[in-house]
């Protein structure tokens, strides 16, 4: 298709960072639960959509709706421009050399799998060595176990310390010989830890070492640049910045996805089929087989103009302002505990409350119209290591406020009375 | 929909001093549960003598509604015959399930457990040692059962 059909991506025109302002872009932060306003933070599992993602879903689905790539007819083209155009966003977003390194998947954990799948299992041979570290989300550890349990490769694993850290030289001295692909988070999910991973990255290269980091938790909070980053891949999910479900991208260095064979089969992938042969299409659509969700990454499309249109340094200020609140509003109540103080971290705090199991904390929390989420946040080995269940998580978003993070203090201290801890 | 609905004196109370809680001598019959979704666990230690529940026990770590509830149970089925826990069992599970269910008068303590069907989220919670049980009792062989989970 031609350059001409593809959206122009709006020039970002910053206002200062309010967030009042910002939260009546937030329809749903308007509402009410249990009698109380909704204090939202479990961003962290799924962020909300500003007015202008459900305004670009809506106009998509009202007026453009039609199958992608296949049509010449007007709604086929204006689909299809729509859905291009998402894709020349998040190579911008995430400053990729080219649109073609940027697949579409239905978020991270897809991702993940198809590099395990296509790029790791052809040549991973037995006694290779996938080395990833112990505060991974399991979307960043099973597609691994898999992949090596299907070459007879064996999955190393890095530590981490009582803070929730990597010691970036134990994880060095895990790059061995036969390693070959280093997998980690860029911000754990369950911890908030922000890992070292330019460094991490740079010793994996300087060792012919594959790298793919797991962004999830990192792209709502920071830009990310994958040039300056160098990793071959990077993964993340739309529905935790800002935009609909079941979209996400994997950015791949071309020179990788080139000698990648497809992952699925099927439509949209191939040039030309015969029974006897089939050609497979150019990147990035040999990795994208059958219907996308176009909607979907319509929806995309609009997160990033949104983020490309607020303060967006104004907005991380914010958050990391929250976080420092958070740890100071929490801190002082008797029989709390933080899981995972990294010196540096961004987004969450995870915490237990001595006699008080999360799970009842949550239903406490959810009677105060406070949504945080409970449980092991899919990343058992990390609760494992602090000897625990589960953790309560409050997460970020930058359109919460200092009064929404009062209320969860106060909550959990009336949590905490309820349940009998000492009135402290 | 409330707090103190949910949160009853009696489930705080146990939740807080679970009874019957730790290892038994000599059991029987010794099942697990779990509850994936929250990573809940507990083991329900048996000893059955013919077909009474001579002696129960329950050991692991769970919320205060599987806490209390495991609690509560060891207590309403100790000395009792397997025909009469698993009845217990079924008015058990329709008080956390069936909104329909007329008040089960004769429940005694178990009634606290009622609160528990206006939060969905929790139910599993409150079943959990439940059907760890009757797992246990309706197997020929319950030792090896795996592990009874809720999902
Ligand atoms: C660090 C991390 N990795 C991977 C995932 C999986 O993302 P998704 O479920 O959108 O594929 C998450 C989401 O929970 C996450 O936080």
């Amino acid at each position: 298709m031609s350059d001409a059909a593809r959206t122009p991506v709006r020039p970002a025109e910053p206002a200062a960072f309010d967030v009042e302002t910002m939260r009546r872009e937030f329809p749903v932060l308007a509402r009410r639960v249990h009698g109380h306003p909704l204090a939202y933070l479990d961003n962290g599992a799924s962020s909300q959509a500003p007015r202008r993602v459900i305004e670009a879903v809506d106009d998509y689905a009202r007026s453009h709706h039609a199958n992608v790539h296949r049509g010449v007819h007007t709604l086929s083209e204006e689909a299809t421009a729509r859905y291009e155009g998402a894709r020349d966003r998040v190579a911008r977003w995430l400053n990729a050399a080219s649109r073609t390194e940027i697949v579409f998947t239905r978020g991270t954990t897809e991702a993940v799998n198809l590099v395990a799948q296509s790029y790791a299992r052809p040549q991973l041979r037995a006694g290779d060595e996938v080395l990833i570290t112990h505060l991974e989300h399991h979307a960043n550890i099973v597609p691994w176990q898999m992949v090596c349990e299907q070459t007879g490769a064996k999955l190393v694993v890095a530590p981490i310390d009582e803070r929730g850290e990597l010691d970036p030289d134990a994880v060095e001295a895990l790059m061995g010989p036969r390693t070959r692909v280093f997998a980690c988070a860029h911000v754990s999910n369950a911890l908030g830890t922000v890992l070292p991973v330019e460094r991490l990255v740079a010793s994996a290269r300087a060792r012919g070492i594959a790298t793919l980091v797991d962004g999830a938790q990192a792209v709502p909070h920071g830009a990310v640049d994958v040039r300056a980053l160098g990793c071959d891949f990077y993964a993340f999910s739309g529905h935790k910045m800002y935009a609909p479900t079941g979209i996400g991208a994997l950015y791949g260095r071309e020179s990788m996805l080139e000698r990648m064979p497809p992952w699925q089969g099927g439509g949209d992938m191939i040039l030309t089929v015969s029974f006897e042969r089939t050609t497979y299409n150019a990147l990035p659509y040999k990795f994208e087989a059958g219907t996308p969700n176009i909607v979907g990454a319509v929806g995309l499309g609009a997160a990033i103009d949104f983020l490309g249109s607020i303060d967006l340094r104004g907005a991380h200020a914010h958050e990391a302002a929250l976080l420092e609140h958070a740890h100071a509003a929490l801190a002082p109540i008797p029989g709390l505990r933080l899981i995972g103080t990294a010196r540096r971290k961004l987004g969450l705090v995870s915490f237990v409350v001595d006699g008080v199991h999360p799970h009842d904390l949550g239903t406490v929390l959810d009677q105060d119209g406070i949504a945080i989420r409970t449980g092991h946040h899919c990343a058992m080995p990390v609760m494992d290591f602090f000897g625990i269940p589960a953790t309560a998580r409050a997460s970020f978003a930058f359109y919460n406020t200092f009064d929404e993070i009062d209320r969860l203090a106060v909550s959990v201290e009336r949590a905490r009375r309820l349940f009998g801890g000492d009135v402290g | 929909m409330d707090l103190q609905d949910l949160y009853r004196d009696v489930i705080l109370d146990h939740n807080r001093t679970p009874r019957n809680f730790g290892p038994l001598e000599g059991s029987s019959t010794d099942v697990q549960g779990s509850n994936p979704l929250c990573g809940d666990r507990l083991t329900l230690h048996l000893r059955l003598a013919g077909d009474r529940i001579e002696d129960v026990r329950f050991e692991g770590h769970g919320c205060a509604i599987s806490t209390a509830s495991a609690s509560l149970m060891t207590e309403a089925i100790k000395g009792r015959t397997r025909a009469e826990a698993l009845a217990l069992f079924e008015r058990v599970h329709a008080l956390l399930t069936d909104d329909a269910a007329a008040p089960d008068e004769g429940l005694g303590k178990l009634a606290a457990l009622s609160g528990v069907r206006e939060f969905p989220a929790r139910v599993k919670c409150a079943s959990l040692c439940w059907h760890t049980l009757a797992t246990a009792l309706k197997s020929p062989a319950p030792d090896a059962i795996a592990a009874v989970s809720t999902e």
